[in-house]
């Protein structure tokens, strides 16, 4: 089991400059914003379910760049279409990282259903990822760095985490406008 | 009179939208298959420069398309009026950060439908997307599409708010069913 604010601020350490960074709804725009304000860095407060299609998106706008997705395993779960959508379409340049701790923690930590059987790396395997990855080793962590900075993608990465309650870490700005066009300036220079 | 006589089955409103599509540079369409826009994504998956994406449920159009905007692509959303139902709670990413969304509905449950089911999400086609602050160009005539779908590309992209084309039933004509 891993702890998630070091496993983000790990995987953007010294990050490329074409490397655009989004994270999904709750924890995992908390998470990113620790690890550091950054206009190539995109964060979710709402609209959940709807990070993995941005990430998408933007990976196929920008074909030059790495895309990564931070997000959290009650978010993938609210639409798991979109992993077959995915898979379908094959982007080289984008990466799902999935901090999965077993709990909608947002809410007070209910259980979610991989506190379950379901197991997300089997079912982005099922929806047609074939490079796929269960880490619950922090030893695993370099290589999925590299990964997310020049593999041929896509990737699917669920981390294991621990279930724990971090102090908020507030993105650039909660009003969107201002965050969305920060972050198209820099997704498109 | 016939039905196919009329001077509605003259103008071909799929090729209509397709040329504002392209006039617009619009790369991106996204849908979750639909008979009446059938024709439509037939002629985008033909054409080199237009990328075509399949989608398992309608609300991934609102995320794919804000994502593509971010990277600097322009993008439509082509649905059947159930559809809409599953993008509501999306429609808070473009609202709220004034991201251009596009979209165009093929009407069901208005005008001669036959299947029961179809009639909610159609008669709350037009209240839930105004709810949700997105603008509504209704075509009733399919002389109109080409200019309505021009209106709400300029509204969208022009002034980066949410518009959608409501294409009726009763201009797509109703589709029939028979038993066996």
């Amino acid at each position: 089991m891993l702890h998630r604010r070091p496993t983000v601020s790990f995987l953007l350490e010294d990050r490329p400059a074409n490397l655009l960074a989004v994270s999904g709804l709750g924890s995992s725009t908390w998470d990113l914003s620790a690890a550091g304000d950054n206009s190539c860095n995109f964060g979710f407060i709402g609209a959940m379910g709807q990070a993995a299609p941005f990430a998408l998106g933007l990976a196929l706008a920008q074909p030059e760049k790495r895309v990564v997705l931070f997000t959290g395993d009650g978010e993938i779960l609210m639409s798991l279409g979109i992993l077959a959508t995915i898979a379908n379409l094959a982007p080289e340049n984008l990466s799902l990282v999935v901090l999965d701790n077993e709990a909608y923690s947002e809410t007070g930590g209910q259980p979610t259903a991989t506190a379950g059987p379901t197991d997300l790396e089997q079912v982005a395997k099922g929806a047609g990822f074939t490079n796929t990855q269960s880490v619950t080793h922090d030893s695993a962590l370099p290589a999925l760095r590299e990964m997310i900075r020049g593999t041929r993608g896509p990737h699917f990465a669920n981390i294991k985490i621990v279930a724990e309650e971090l102090p908020l870490v507030f993105p650039y700005s909660f009003d969107g406008v201002t965050a969305i066009n920060r972050f198209r300036d820099a997704a498109t220079a | 009179m016939a039905k196919s006589m009329t001077s509605q089955r003259l103008v071909d409103w799929h090729q209509d939208i397709f040329d504002v599509l392209i006039a617009h540079n619009i790369s991106i369409v996204a849908h979750v298959p639909d008979a009446g826009h059938g024709p439509l994504i037939n002629k985008c998956e033909a054409h080199s420069e237009m990328q075509t994406v399949t989608l398992t449920t309608e609300q991934d159009g609102v995320g794919l398309l804000s994502g593509a905007w971010a990277g600097g692509r322009k993008g439509v959303l082509l649905m059947q009026s159930s559809g809409v139902g599953n993008t509501i709670n999306a429609l808070a990413l473009p609202s709220i950060c004034r991201i251009p969304f596009l979209t165009i509905v093929t009407m069901r449950g208005e005008w001669g439908e036959f299947i029961p089911w179809q009639v909610p999400m159609g008669q709350g086609t037009p209240k839930v997307l105004e709810a949700m602050g997105v603008r509504l160009f209704r075509v009733d005539a399919s002389e109109d599409v080409g200019s309505a779908v021009e209106a709400a590309v300029n509204s969208a992209y022009n002034t980066r708010q949410s518009a959608a084309v409501l294409l009726s039933q009763k201009m797509i004509g109703a589709k029939q069913f028979k038993q066996g």
